[in-house]
């Protein structure tokens, strides 16, 4: 090992060092995480319960609805952020994400089509919450129908026009603004439970998961990264331009069809289960991008750590800052989000 | 012989670009294609990386037909660097690294490594390894695609232009660097070149483009005022200068 640039290697060493601050830093606040709330535990009895050594309360407590809550967070802001990361590098465009895709518009057009015309919404109000959706089964699963309809729409376009990077985001557009004035034109027809369903729905809930849909998510996010690092080369050859990548041996068309499938797929999962969580693809991506190069080969896991970072705080944010109060985390992502974005372009994203 | 080509015809869509081109490259030779703007020099050069795929005619490297093999099995083979480029958010070893995806499995190894190294020594590019591309000048990242091209350790080099951003001292290196290599490994550089007189004191053989088609193809012989101003339309006047040849517009 004698002739390796000591340099590059110490340069690689910082990415990987950098990464691990960031998954300690996730850890750190999923435990502050479990212990805020209501319920005034202890960061001693979360590490407690979390070993499987306390009575009973805490265990439900912990087990049953922090966890989850903040398995949910990471799960989610890992896939989104990931999903962006891949899809700005195929489709060549810093732009790319979920949102400006069109897939979450997908999935809250199929969520409303559930809610009001298959019925899954509520249509009486009981005591507390008006908002009742009697069947999240039938709403997680139209809203990936619809998600993965727009993407595979999307993907058709594109393959008829050749694949180009240009026609798949003008199709996500189009496609986009196509089903939010569908949704528009359904919820004008809906009662007004109905419609605060809806727009309840549309607000993405970290709160929403179940183990069972975690387990799903895990699974499908788990595979999507395995896929996505082990096509790090080609996105990294890709990012150097169109013929740069073939000349290098990379199959364009198929690593772009095939990645945004595997992308699309992982983010409608996750919107179906959680709503619609704006930004994190966008941000987890840039920010990495900046700090550590574009070099997929850590981008990747740098931003989806990230992803998962950020949503948990926001998240977090969102359960304490006027506790009792849950506020919508789409909200809070969005807020946080977008000055963060602007503050990013501001330092000179676009010299790219 | 390394490269033979014959009969290949291209079209974009419906316009024609290239008709019955016919050639050879042979082992260790800088093989320079000539010709105006426009006359599809690097439309040849894609067909060659299976970029582009002729219509009609055959390709075969070292012996092997080109299209029967699979994409990883011709970036092993051939290595290209395109007329335009971008630059990215990666670092100068990174990019140069990308060179090497062809060879590697899972990670890069040690080897991998090394060969970076060397390719960024010969370019003079060291002490650029770990600045990131879009903070380097235009001839600075010519330079590292060259370096990519060259870590990829092809059997044919493909180079489209590879000076047209350098200075007179970074031209004569980064050629004398193609040319070595093509005579040490025993492999081929094809390059794309406008300026005439670097293409005379490098190449060993030529090929003038034109009307979509090949005008003459061979050694110096080849290279004579009739044949320069015909593909040209400019007159001109080849004359020797400390015996090096020089082409001279009249
Ligand atoms: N993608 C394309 N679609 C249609 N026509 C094209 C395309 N690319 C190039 N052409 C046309 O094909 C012809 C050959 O182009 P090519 O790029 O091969 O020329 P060249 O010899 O490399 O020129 P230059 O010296 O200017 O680089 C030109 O007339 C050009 O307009
Ligand atoms: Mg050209």
């Amino acid at each position: 090992m004698e002739n390796i640039p000591e340099s590059y290697l110490k340069y690689t060493q910082r990415k990987v060092f950098i990464i691990c601050l960031l998954v300690l830093a996730t850890a750190l606040l999923g435990i502050y995480a479990i212990n805020a709330g209501s319920a005034e535990l202890s960061p001693a009895q979360v590490l407690l319960t979390l070993l499987g050594k306390a009575e009973g309360r805490l265990n439900i407590i912990i087990w049953n609805i922090r966890l989850p809550r903040v398995v949910a967070a990471i799960v989610a802001g890992v896939g989104l952020s990931v999903a962006g990361c891949v899809m700005q590098n195929l489709l060549r465009n810093p732009l790319a994400s979920p949102f400006t895709l069109g897939i979450s518009q997908g999935s809250a057009f199929g969520a409303a089509v559930a809610i009001i015309a298959l019925g899954a919404g509520s249509t009486h109000s009981t005591s507390a919450d008006a908002v009742i959706i009697n069947n999240p089964y039938l709403v997680n699963i139209a809203a990936f129908v619809g998600a993965m309809a727009t993407t595979l729409v999307v993907l058709f376009l594109a393959q008829v026009r050749g694949v180009t990077p240009e026609a798949m985001v003008l199709a996500g557009v189009a496609l986009g603004s196509l089903f939010s004035a569908a949704t528009i034109i359904l919820q004008f027809f809906a009662s007004d439970v109905q419609v605060a369903s809806i727009v309840f729905w549309t607000f993405g809930d970290i709160g929403r998961a179940s183990w069972r849909d975690l387990e799903i998510m895990v699974v499908v996010t788990g595979a999507a990264l395995l896929y996505f690092m082990a096509n790090r080369w080609n996105y990294n050859a890709l990012d150097g331009g169109e013929e740069t990548a073939k000349g290098l041996g990379v199959d364009v068309e198929k690593v772009r069809l095939a990645g945004m499938f595997v992308a699309s797929l992982v983010t409608a999962v996750t919107v179906s289960f959680l709503g619609i969580i704006g930004f994190i693809g966008l941000v987890g991506p840039h920010m990495m991008r900046r700090v550590l190069g574009g070099d997929h080969r850590f981008l990747i896991p740098a931003a989806s750590v990230m992803g998962g970072l950020l949503l948990l705080a926001s998240d977090t944010l969102a359960r304490t800052i006027i506790s009792p109060v849950v506020l919508p985390v789409g909200a809070i992502t969005s807020f946080m989000g977008a000055p963060l974005f602007l503050y990013l372009l501001s330092r000179g994203y676009g010299k790219r | 012989m390394i490269l033979s080509v014959d009969g290949v015809e291209f079209s974009y869509s419906s316009r024609p670009v290239l008709k019955d081109i016919k050639f050879e490259v042979n082992r260790g030779e800088f093989f320079s294609i000539l010709g105006n703007n426009g006359a599809g020099k690097s439309t040849l050069l894609k067909c060659l990386n299976r970029i582009l795929k002729p219509q009609t005619g055959t390709i075969l490297i070292e012996k092997e037909d080109l299209f029967a093999l699979s994409s990883r099995e011709v970036a092993r083979r051939l290595g290209y660097v395109a007329q335009r480029y971008e630059s990215t958010r990666f670092t100068v070893f990174d990019a140069v690294l990308l060179g090497r995806k062809p060879h590697i499995k899972w990670g890069a190894t040690a080897r991998d490594l090394e060969i970076v190294r060397k390719v960024l020594a010969v370019l003079g590019l060291e002490e650029f390894s770990l600045r990131y591309l879009d903070e380097l000048s235009g001839g600075e990242l010519q330079k590292v695609v060259i370096a990519r091209a060259l870590a990829q350790e092809p059997r044919v080099l493909l180079l489209d232009e590879p000076t047209s951003n350098l200075d007179l001292k970074n031209q004569f290196e980064v050629l004398k660097t193609v040319k070595k290599a093509a005579r040490e490994q025993n492999i081929a550089a094809v390059v794309v070149m406008h300026d005439l007189n670097l293409a005379l004191r490098f190449a060993d053989k030529f090929l003038l483009l034109k009307n979509r088609t090949v005008f003459a193809c061979g050694g110096m012989e080849i290279m004579t005022p009739e044949n320069i101003a015909g593909v040209y339309g400019v007159p001109v006047a080849v004359e020797r200068l400390a015996s090096i040849p020089v082409v001279v517009p009249l």
